[in-house]
């Protein structure tokens, strides 16, 4: 035998097959880190749209409305009886004034109290200033000693799971699965086709099933990752919380998560270049963004375009995570869309193994 | 030295392949090509572009299927059931082929090193290709010739019986050139077989046990580099240049001098014996008062045998 032939050291053996995985998994997961970019819209970027759309659409508290007193003869006792109520913020106005006032939004109704009885000015045809007017009407004739009869009791208090919120943080969830699931298993693929990485790779004797596992666990853990970042920051930030059961939860994300990694892998198994990956995932990608509710609730579409709506697996991801998180809906609860979403993966990944181009 | 690893197909042959064929579309790529190459010898493929050395390396790495003709690697044939095994047994590298940026060469080392199970430790594959100032670099950092090292590297993980070096040395400097044939080299010194394909006849005249010069799919001519110097007759080259015109048959029936052809502006002679030759073909443009414009010797090459063959350089080709 050749003594010359530097003997095997090192690893050898059976140990190695099981690495072969291990090793393309870090590969893939250490090339995503190095990445900057890809981390940022990975993580940073559903966060910054979770707080940008949560301040906008934010719960403010009970708002007041604000009415104009015009100043003169019999402006102070009015003031003093519309400032006992609430609901309302009194500004005093210079007489000459008041039509910019009103004109400008700066004052919702003006009372001239001049006059007896005073005279209120408004705009009906708006929501903000027909309000106005009721308080200010109800707070003149308390003052002038109205009681109420019924004696109505309010329950103001906030119900979690019904603000806007409550509805998006599960949207950005399921948007933020769709996306990274699916550009997390094409980009790789198809730099790699392009770069004859993977034709190199398939002149070893690796498994071409460890090369695409390899992907798909690469995503399982950054995508524990992103739902928790999203998740978390719902939590801390807005006080969103899952209301159903954890498992069932889990059981969409992973599922939702492995669906799209399929419907990914399909989309670039022929495709030949980044260019063409890119036109495809966003064909894919689009309808989706706009059809399946992540920012508005997908059942304003009309009634006849509802069966497309609700068969894609966004829709269904964003269904079912909205049902457990604001619903407490439990594993049964979201079944049917978990089905759904298996048969999605499975038929999706099928098609890709027989389609896909190794070389 | 051949002996040690003679026996993988007992018939002494690593590589063979009868009778293959490869179009595609319009092109014949290969085109009805016989090859014998025995275990330990390092056998060049030396052709101009185009002329399916490609194609050829890749059918005989089970990358790419001939629509006719064997093929028999280490005694084996794609696609019987035994691939994986078979490839644990060679080593390849693709021309071409681009490794992640941002790994580094041991992650990369260590990655390709993953799916052989037998080899060295990639830290001592790195030794080998002499990178280890570079194993924490990413690939990205590195230049032209230590990506080729590498790329070489990931294909010695596994100390492979049989190496397919496709283009090993093509764009490199002369200094990253030098430093992969010592690595091919010492890989020789094992009793490896080594199949490179390369446009550089200095390299398979410096490299190669054996080479087949390939041209248009086919095999134009087989042997040792010597051989084939030896099969133009002669073994030196005259090339000149007059101020006039001249024809080649006026000079090839000189003494010392067994072909003659235009090659560029002048005319160069295949030459047997220069000091003969010379004085003879001075003398013959003295008589047609021609005088010489240039005049240049050198050694028959293997460049020297393509064009003698196909009446092109390689370059032009």
């Amino acid at each position: 035998m050749p003594d010359h032939a530097p003997a095997p050291s090192g690893f050898t053996g059976k140990r190695l097959s099981d690495r072969a995985l291990w090793q393309l998994s870090r590969a893939r997961m250490v090339g995503f880190l190095r990445e900057p970019e890809a981390v940022f819209w990975t993580f940073a970027f559903p966060l910054l749209m979770a707080l940008a759309l949560g301040i906008a659409f934010r719960n403010q508290g009970p708002q007041r409305s604000r009415v104009g007193v015009e100043i003169g003869p019999g402006a102070d006792s009015v003031s003093v009886a519309l400032s006992r109520s609430k609901d309302i913020e009194v500004v005093r106005v210079p007489a000459d004034e008041t039509d910019a006032a009103l004109r400008r939004g700066k004052i919702a109704v003006l009372v001239r109290a001049g006059q007896s009885p005073p005279r209120v000015v408004y705009d009906p045809s708006r929501p903000e200033t027909r309000l106005a007017f009721l308080v200010t009407v109800d707070a003149l004739e308390r003052a002038a000693g109205r009681t109420d009869r019924v004696g109505v009791v309010s329950d103001t208090r906030a119900r979690p799971g019904s603000r806007y919120i409550d509805f998006l943080i599960p949207g950005l969830i399921g948007l933020n699965l769709l996306g990274t699931g699916m550009w997390g298993v094409g980009f790789p693929i198809a730099g790699a086709r392009q770069q004859k990485l993977l034709k190199r790779m398939i002149a070893t004797p690796m498994r071409r099933r460890d090369y695409l596992w390899s992907l798909v666990l690469a995503r399982a853990v950054w995508l524990l990752l992103e739902v928790a970042t999203v998740l978390g920051f719902g939590v801390i930030a807005f006080g969103t919380y899952v209301r159903g059961s954890w498992l069932a939860f889990a059981l969409v994300v992973v599922i939702g998560a492995f669906a799209f990694s399929a419907l990914g892998l399909l989309v670039v198994s022929r495709a030949r270049t980044i260019e063409a990956v890119s036109g495809l995932m966003n064909f894919v990608m689009m309808p989706m963004w706009l059809l399946s509710g992540s920012f508005f609730s997908s059942e304003r579409f009309p009634a006849v375009m509802q069966p497309l709506v609700q068969a894609l697996p966004l829709t269904l991801v964003n269904n079912g995570l909205r049902a457990i998180m604001n619903e407490s809906a439990g594993l049964a609860g979201v079944a049917p869309q978990l089905i759904a979403l298996g048969a999605w993966g499975v038929v999706c990944f099928a098609l890709a193994l027989r389609l896909f181009r190794w070389e | 030295m051949n002996l040690a690893r003679a026996n993988h197909s007992g018939n002494g042959l690593a590589l063979a392949c009868r009778g293959l064929v490869k179009r595609y579309s319009d092109v014949v790529a290969v085109n009805g090509l016989d090859l014998e190459i025995r275990a330990g010898e390092c056998f060049g493929l030396l052709g101009p572009n185009g002329a399916g050395k490609t194609t050829t390396i890749e059918i005989l790495e089970g990358l790419n299927v001939a629509d006719a003709g064997s093929v028999e690697v280490l005694g084996q044939c794609w696609g019987a059931g035994h691939d994986r095994a078979l490839r644990q047994r060679l080593g390849i590298q693709l021309q071409e082929t681009k490794l992640t940026d941002k790994l580094s060469v041991l992650e990369t080392v260590t990655l390709f090193r993953s799916f052989y199970d037998h080899g060295p430790t990639p830290e001592e594959v790195i030794r080998r290709v002499q990178l280890e100032e570079k194993s924490n670099a990413w690939v990205v950092k590195l230049s032209g010739g230590q990506r080729q090292r590498l790329s070489v590297a990931c294909a010695m993980v596994n100390d492979p019986e049989v190496l397919f070096l496709d283009e090993p040395t093509t764009g490199l400097d002369p200094q990253s050139r030098r430093q992969l044939w010592e690595l091919i080299e010492g890989y020789k010194r094992l009793g490896r077989t080594v199949l490179l394909t390369t446009h550089y006849m200095d390299e398979a005249q410096r490299l190669c046990d054996r080479v087949a010069i390939m041209d248009h799919g086919q095999i134009i001519a087989l042997g040792t580099p010597r051989e084939l110097i030896a099969s133009l007759g002669a073994d030196h080259v005259v090339e000149f240049r007059v101020e006039g015109e001249i024809e080649p048959g006026a000079v090839e029936k000189l003494p010392g001098v067994t072909q003659a052809r235009i090659e560029g502006a002048g005319v160069a002679l295949i030459v047997r014996e220069p000091h003969v030759a010379i004085p003879a073909l001075l003398a013959e443009l003295e008589r047609r008062h021609l005088p010489l414009a240039a005049l240049t010797t050198h050694h028959a090459t293997l460049e020297d045998v393509f064009v003698s063959l196909t009446g092109r350089t390689l370059r032009d080709a």
